[in-house]
């Protein structure tokens, strides 16, 4: 237990060599992984054969795969043998009891950013019960959601109360051999959210997972399965919107969206886990798997991320368009500030016939940050009348930063539309220069210009993300300029 | 008000002022003509505080202090304002929005209250009127798709809104037709007073009908070689620049 925390830094590198494996011994795996393994974690949460058969034929793919090395990365190797897969959450008692014992610094950053008081708490870690009565705003949530029918509960919960639900969609987005990371967290996922929303249902709130506090420890190899059912409606929000300085080294989860006819998905996040510090030592290796089908007529779904933190980032929310006249689109800011590396962008499958799909991707780059756009525009033979809008920019901050642009095509119908547009800019001196001569602060100046170039992803994101957003980007930027 | 005492500028190592001096009290306008690449935008730039000069001799004071000395900002903020030559567009940047934060700058730096977003507007709609420009410019991108003759509106608009001390106008004549140059004249007459000191930078004698300057000076390859009243402009207009040259060069 960290009693007086001084170093943010001091306190996640200690966390992360002592307490996995000494705080809760009991309910921590030896570092490793073999099917031992795979089978412990599916006892322990006591999950139907079926679940663990999956997460075995995963596991004997996985170990066929190789770590991909296309994406434009610099990754030093990962020990997969070193790692722990599965920690029960911390218990309460090794965490800060009460704010007063939160690293000042760490509260100032969060009051920056306009997180309330007791969100404050629970991302740093302190024992949230002691400090507001989470129990009371789960349970209004949950009613709510209970009287329209929307199932959201955590992937768990959901394994053992739906299995008929997991077992039919489970894996038919991201089948478990799609990927190196894919089929690691397929074998070993710890948890997750899940989200179903009955014919015809608009959900009648912003489902985040803020709501559902006790998942908030999933871990590094977490799930996500949203199911939108015929004419129906969700948005959901996931977020870390605040420096969630994560022990963990590798994050590899996996996001699957089925929208079925006439329904609808948005799907938003605010990415903000810790990058790493100045000089790009520590951070987390964020390799995520996203990827929605709109597997009906006239659905639609939409991906917006703002994406500024860990010190990797690998990315690629996608759609596939099965269904005909359904929608996909894609809104991206991804930051890369000091040694953070980003290569994300998204992939639009068009299958349907008068399938439509938008990218807007906007990366920044500072410090020693490089930010890689990467893009697959495919138009199968059966996708009459198809479109696609890209729109790739990057603004570079300092001359020491990269941007690179990657955008793939592959066309096989020769009525699709597509359009593509690519702008690479400096931050222009002049345009600082202007502001500046108008009385503005430079790092004000700064923040103003990248707010600008991010400003139609942000108006895609709901009402207090984009505020969140916002402040998270003039955070990140903040010591990049002078 | 600014005092300029043998002011020595240059980019790398092209030498471009030469030695100006210039003094400005409160309620005067001056003009500074001179021909192409003789160092008038150089001046406004570096009283301005645009990195990429350095000054190698001479100095500049502002109501007693080193201007020089000071941050871009800290200028803007204690009454010095630029109207450019070229102003640059910010993509995504509202136009109102830096109008409200510049001049919430300088409020603050004045002692005011910040105003809000509702006094604001109320406060900028007038000054729309004046410069006859339409509401929907305060919502889009600052200079975004503007043409040549609104970017030089904006600025002066950006001008009545800051009530700067010291207004430095570059070129805000060029580009414009006759309509145009007459709102903007109308503009920058609706701000003389007796605090306030404007150093109008042109090429033409035309913009001088419509704000008579009480001095007019030519700089010339970074000196300033003669200074008199506007009829010095009339002159100008007549016989060039060429004889300004030889006299100063035969003294
Ligand atoms: N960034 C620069 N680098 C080198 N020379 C420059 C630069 N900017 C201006 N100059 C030169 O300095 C001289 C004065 O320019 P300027 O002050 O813009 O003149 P004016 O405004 O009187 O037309 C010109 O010869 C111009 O070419
Ligand atoms: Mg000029």
């Amino acid at each position: 237990m960290a009693s007086t925390p001084t170093d943010l830094d001091a306190l996640v590198a200690q966390k992360y060599q002592h307490g996995f494996v000494t705080d809760v011994e009991s309910d921590t795996l030896p570092p490793g992984l073999d099917e031992d393994v795979v089978r412990v974690i599916s006892r322990i949460k006591r999950e139907p054969q079926f679940m663990l058969d999956w997460r075995l034929r995963a596991l004997r793919h996985w170990q066929t795969m190789a770590n991909p090395d296309w994406a434009h990365l610099r990754i030093a190797p990962i020990d997969y043998q070193s790692i722990s897969y599965y920690s029960a959450p911390r218990a309460k008692t090794d965490g800060p009891k009460s704010l007063d014992e939160v690293d000042p610094k760490l509260l100032a950053t969060y009051e920056k950013l306009g997180v309330p008081l007791h969100e404050r708490a629970r991302l740093a870690g302190v024992a949230v019960d002691a400090v507001f009565d989470s129990v009371s705003v789960a349970t209004t949530f949950k009613e709510k959601l209970a009287r329209a029918g929307v199932i959201f509960c955590s992937f768990s919960d959901a394994v053992r109360n739906h299995p008929d639900l997991i077992e039919q969609y489970l894996g038919s987005v991201v089948p478990y051999a799609d990927n190196y990371f894919a089929a690691l967290n397929s074998a070993v996922f710890s948890d997750g959210s899940f989200v179903y929303v009955p014919q015809g249902v608009r959900c009648p709130m912003e489902l985040s997972t803020y709501f559902r506090i006790n998942a908030a420890n999933t871990g590094q190899f977490e799930r996500t399965l949203i199911i939108a059912d015929e004419g129906s409606h969700v948005s959901y929000l996931e977020g870390c919107t605040a420096p969630m300085r994560d022990e963990n080294q590798l994050h590899a989860a996996v996001v699957e969206l089925v929208a079925l006819r006439d329904a609808s998905i948005k799907y938003s996040t605010v990415q903000n886990w810790y990058p790493g510090d100045e000089n790009g030592v520590g951070g987390i290796y964020n390799f995520v798997t996203k990827r929605g089908e709109c597997r009906g007529a006239n659905s639609r779904i939409s991906w917006t991320q703002v994406e500024t933190g860990s010190a990797i980032t690998w990315k690629y929310p996608s759609c596939v368009l099965s269904g005909d006249n359904s929608v996909g689109e894609f809104y991206s800011v991804a930051l890369a500030n000091h040694y953070q590396q980003a290569d994300t962008g998204t992939k639009m499958i068009h299958i349907g016939r008068n399938t439509r799909s938008t990218i807007v991707a906007k990366g920044i780059s500072a410090g020693r940050g490089q930010n890689t756009y990467r893009g697959l525009v495919k138009i199968l033979p059966s996708a009459e009348g198809a479109r696609n809008f890209t729109q790739c920019d990057s603004l570079l901050m300092g001359d020491k930063c990269g941007a690179h642009t990657f955008p793939y095509m592959e066309i096989k119908n020769p009525t699709a539309v597509v359009e593509h547009e690519a702008t690479t800019s400096k931050i222009a001196d002049d345009q600082l220069f202007y502001s500046r001569s108008r009385g503005v602060s430079e790092e004000d100046a700064v923040n103003m210009i990248v707010n600008g170039f991010c400003k139609v992803v942000f108006k895609e994101l709901p009402m207090e993300f984009a505020v969140e957003a916002q402040n998270l980007l003039a955070v990140s930027l903040e010591g990049s300029v002078g | 008000m600014l005092s300029i005492r043998d002011l020595h500028a240059q980019i790398g190592v092209r030498k471009i002022l030469k030695g100006v001096n210039l003094e400005v009290k409160p309620g005067e306008v001056h003009a500074i003509m001179g021909p192409n690449g003789s160092g008038k935008s150089t001046l406004a730039s570096v009283l301005a505080g645009r990195a990429g000069y350095e000054v190698t001799k001479g100095t500049a004071h502002y109501l007693g202090d080193d201007l020089l000395a000071l941050e871009p900002e800290e200028r803007a903020r204690r009454g010095v304002f630029l109207a450019f030559q070229y102003p640059v567009e910010i993509p995504g940047v509202n136009n109102a929005y830096l109008l409200k934060a510049a001049l919430n700058a300088v409020r603050k730096q004045r002692g005011l209250q910040e105003l809000d977003a509702f006094e604001f507007l109320a406060l900028i709609k007038d000054k729309m009127k004046l410069m006859q420009m339409d509401e929907s410019f305060l919502s889009r991108g600052v200079n975004e798709g503007f043409s040549g003759g609104e970017k030089k509106r904006n600025e002066i608009l950006q001008m009545a809104v800051l009530e700067p001390k010291l207004a430095l106008l570059d070129e805000t004549d060029s580009g414009l037709d006759i309509d145009a140059l007459r709102v903007v004249a109308t503009g920058v007459n609706s701000l003389r007073s007796p605090e306030r000191a404007i150093v109008m930078i042109t090429h033409y004698q035309r913009l001088l009908d419509y704000i008579e300057p009480d001095f007019v000076h030519v700089l010339s390859d970074g000196r300033i070689l003669r200074t008199g009243d506007k009829s010095l402009a009339l002159e100008l207009e007549k016989r060039g620049y060429d004889w300004v040259k030889q006299e100063a060069s035969a003294a």
